[in-house]
């Protein structure tokens, strides 16, 4: 019997690297709540491409100093109103030419414009150049959009948050008096508040978050009056919390779904009032382009050349869209059951 | 019964407060307006103006000013235009309320009825082409500005086709197809969309299996019980919808140079019109206030599942 035992040497065996012990199934490292939305936004190829899209045009708005051609105020009256000529094309409408009784003219060789010098979008009334002029003017625009939103975020967060964890008497005040400005039609409120201030980038951006924070500090507040009937908030005031801290740690993490989907579709709101308001003539200072006065000039001309008016109104739908889509997958990828 | 006369009573007395607030809210806005309401005001020597101004009772403080204003409202004296050659404010829109009103119903009705279409066949053919088409009209509906497609509508059928007048109220119901058009774009994506997502969510309910189960067509279920249900919340929206459009058409009046109160607005607050700019304001507001009075009322009488709280 003896010798049939086997003896094994030492050296057959190695300490086992890596963890100490194996699960039967290895376990998934735990995803955070922007990782999941992150992961079923991916899924929605709507949402990626418009943000990819938007991602493009705001980097491009960014880069605008160092990509237009010429400073976007800079007139060059003898070339003014000509079609856009983009080299190396040779479709109607982008080639310089426009059609004169019947037969294509070419505007450029007419203003005696040399070969090299080309305008993408074609020149306005001034002759300046439409292209560095849509590039500052999306810049602008966005740059109100974003500011305001951004602020409106803010204020409707702090408000919304405060009525709802005080309750009672301070809630039921708060509340009145939103109603009270939310029976003011937003429109008429943002035009009044330009025509007081001086009319520029921070006035608009002013008068958009005094009329749109409104919407934001209801659903906050909803939304805090719903979280704070949880039993882990109540736990966490049988500990000791105290308000402001519920509120911070326990509240806001669990609203900020809601929070960034709603300052999205704020966005795009933004964007629609500051080119509503240029159009009418009371939102940006006459010289300066945004999105809204470029249309506004581009209005003024559409029936001789339309060009001016459509290839910025393009722009602004393109931008618009993105921004609705992008909003939209984020909500289902916050919240799947709220999808539609 | 007491708790209903109760709910109205609250509510009418936060109306009038509301509408109180933002009479006297207007009012002190406009009294910081730079400029004044008078043409070549530039050419105007001092006395010109101290004149002008007593005429009118500008030079008197700034208070008596509020208190007078306050109680001619009160007694229906919206004061005169100052631009409009001295007319009364109220009888100025009340010339002007008609197209308005007009074309807010026209978009609303027109946009509600296509949009309600599209919405229940996009919720029947759920996750097909159409569907997908007509989702993303409602999308780009929501997105591209009402004054955008005005311009568009303009060029296409006015300027290049010719087949529509291109602005002006003279040419009878020809003249308000465009306008209407573009106001209607708005409530036709919103009605697309609510209704589909409330016909997908209904034609999902147990009933509708039973229906379906009992022999009942396609298109019966969706008409007789899906839409049915659905349009009931829809009906709640219609009014703010009307009032938002009446509001916003601003701008889509002044593209097809419409003799409406949108287009009075404007000129108003570019010349310093102060009766006309608080009359359209006030006016504006309460319609809101009103609308939105009665919606609620509307929503606890159609959806009883919502009901009017015991105490305020």
């Amino acid at each position: 019997m003896e010798e049939r035992k086997t003896q094994v040497p030492d050296s057959a065996f190695r300490y086992r690297t890596g963890p100490a012990r194996v699960d039967a199934q290895e376990l998934a490292p735990p995803i955070t709540f922007l990782q999941d939305a992150w992961r079923r936004l991916r899924k929605n190829k709507a949402a990626v491409f418009c943000m990819t899209l938007l991602l493009v045009i705001i980097l491009i708005a960014l880069l605008a100093p160092v990509l237009a051609p010429y400073p976007p105020n800079e007139q060059h009256i003898p070339y003014a109103n000509l079609p856009p000529r983009i080299p190396g094309v040779s479709i109607p409408g982008f080639d310089g030419t426009i059609s004169f009784r019947g037969n294509r003219v070419d505007r450029y060789a007419m203003a005696g414009v040399p070969d090299d010098v080309n305008f993408l979008f074609g020149t306005d009334e001034f002759g300046r150049d439409l292209f560095s002029r849509t590039l500052y003017g999306t810049r602008i625009s966005l740059l109100i959009a974003f500011v305001a939103a951004l602020l409106d975020l803010s204020i409707g967060v702090v408000y919304g948050l405060t009525s709802a964890m005080k309750g009672g008497r301070t809630d039921l005040l708060m509340q009145r008096i939103l109603e009270m400005l939310s029976g003011n039609p937003r429109l008429v409120l943002v035009v009044l508040m330009l025509l007081v201030f001086e009319p520029g980038v921070f006035s608009i951006i002013l008068a958009l978050v005094i009329s749109s924070w409104i919407p934001m500090a209801r659903v906050v507040r909803a939304q805090t009056l719903r979280i704070k009937q949880m039993e882990y908030v109540q736990a966490a005031r049988v500990l000791g919390c105290t308000n402001a801290k519920i509120a911070l740690s326990h509240v806001l993490p669990n609203i900020s779904g809601v929070v960034i989907v709603r300052a999205m579709f704020s966005i795009p709101s933004a964007i629609f009032f500051e080119t509503f308001l240029s159009f009418l003539g009371v939102g940006m200072k006459i010289p300066n382009a945004s999105l809204g006065t470029l249309l506004n000039g581009g209005y003024k001309v559409f029936k001789l050349y339309p060009y001016q008016m459509f290839i910025p109104a393009a722009i602004l739908c393109v931008i618009m869209l993105s921004f609705n889509l992008f909003a939209d997958g984020l909500r289902d990828a916050f919240d799947p059951k709220m999808k539609e | 019964m007491n708790r209903w006369i109760r709910f109205i009573a609250t509510r009418l007395l936060y109306m009038a407060l509301t509408l109180f607030v933002i009479a006297s809210v207007t009012f002190f806005l406009m009294s910081a307006l730079p400029g004044t309401p008078y043409n070549n005001q530039d050419k105007l020597t001092e006395l010109q103006l101290a004149t002008l101004n007593a005429k009118y009772g500008f030079d008197k403080p700034l208070l008596v000013r509020y208190g007078n204003y306050m109680r001619n409202i009160l007694h229906g004296d919206f004061g005169i235009s100052l631009q409009f050659s001295d007319q009364p404010v109220a009888s100025l829109l009340g010339s002007r309320i008609g197209p308005s009103i007009q074309l807010g119903l026209q978009a609303v009705v027109f946009g509600t009825i296509i949009g309600t279409i599209m919405g229940a066949i996009a919720a029947m053919k759920q996750n097909t082409f159409v569907d997908v088409f007509c989702q993303l009209f409602a999308i780009t509906g929501r997105s591209v500005p009402n004054f955008v497609v005005a311009v568009i509508l303009q060029f296409i059928f006015a300027v290049t086709l010719n087949w529509l007048p291109i602005g002006l109220w003279n040419d009878g119901f020809r003249s308000t197809i465009l306008p209407t058009l573009a106001l209607s774009i708005s409530p036709m994506a919103d009605a697309a969309r609510f209704i589909r997502t409330e016909m997908v969510e209904v034609l999902s309910s147990d009933y509708i299996e039973l229906a379906r189960a009992k022999g009942m067509g396609e298109i019966r279920i969706a008409f007789t019980h899906g839409l049915r249900n659905a349009l009931i919340p829809l009906i709640t929206t219609l009014g703010p919808m009307t009032v938002s459009l009446m509001t916003g058409s601003l701008v889509v009046e002044n593209i097809f140079a419409i003799p409406g109160i949108g287009e009075q607005f404007t000129k108003s607050i570019l010349s310093n019109d102060y009766y006309t700019i608080m009359a359209v304001t006030i006016l504006y507001s309460t319609m809101l206030v009103a609308v939105i009075f009665v919606t609620d009322i509307l929503y606890q009488l159609i959806d009883p599942r919502v009901r009017v709280e015991e105490k305020h």
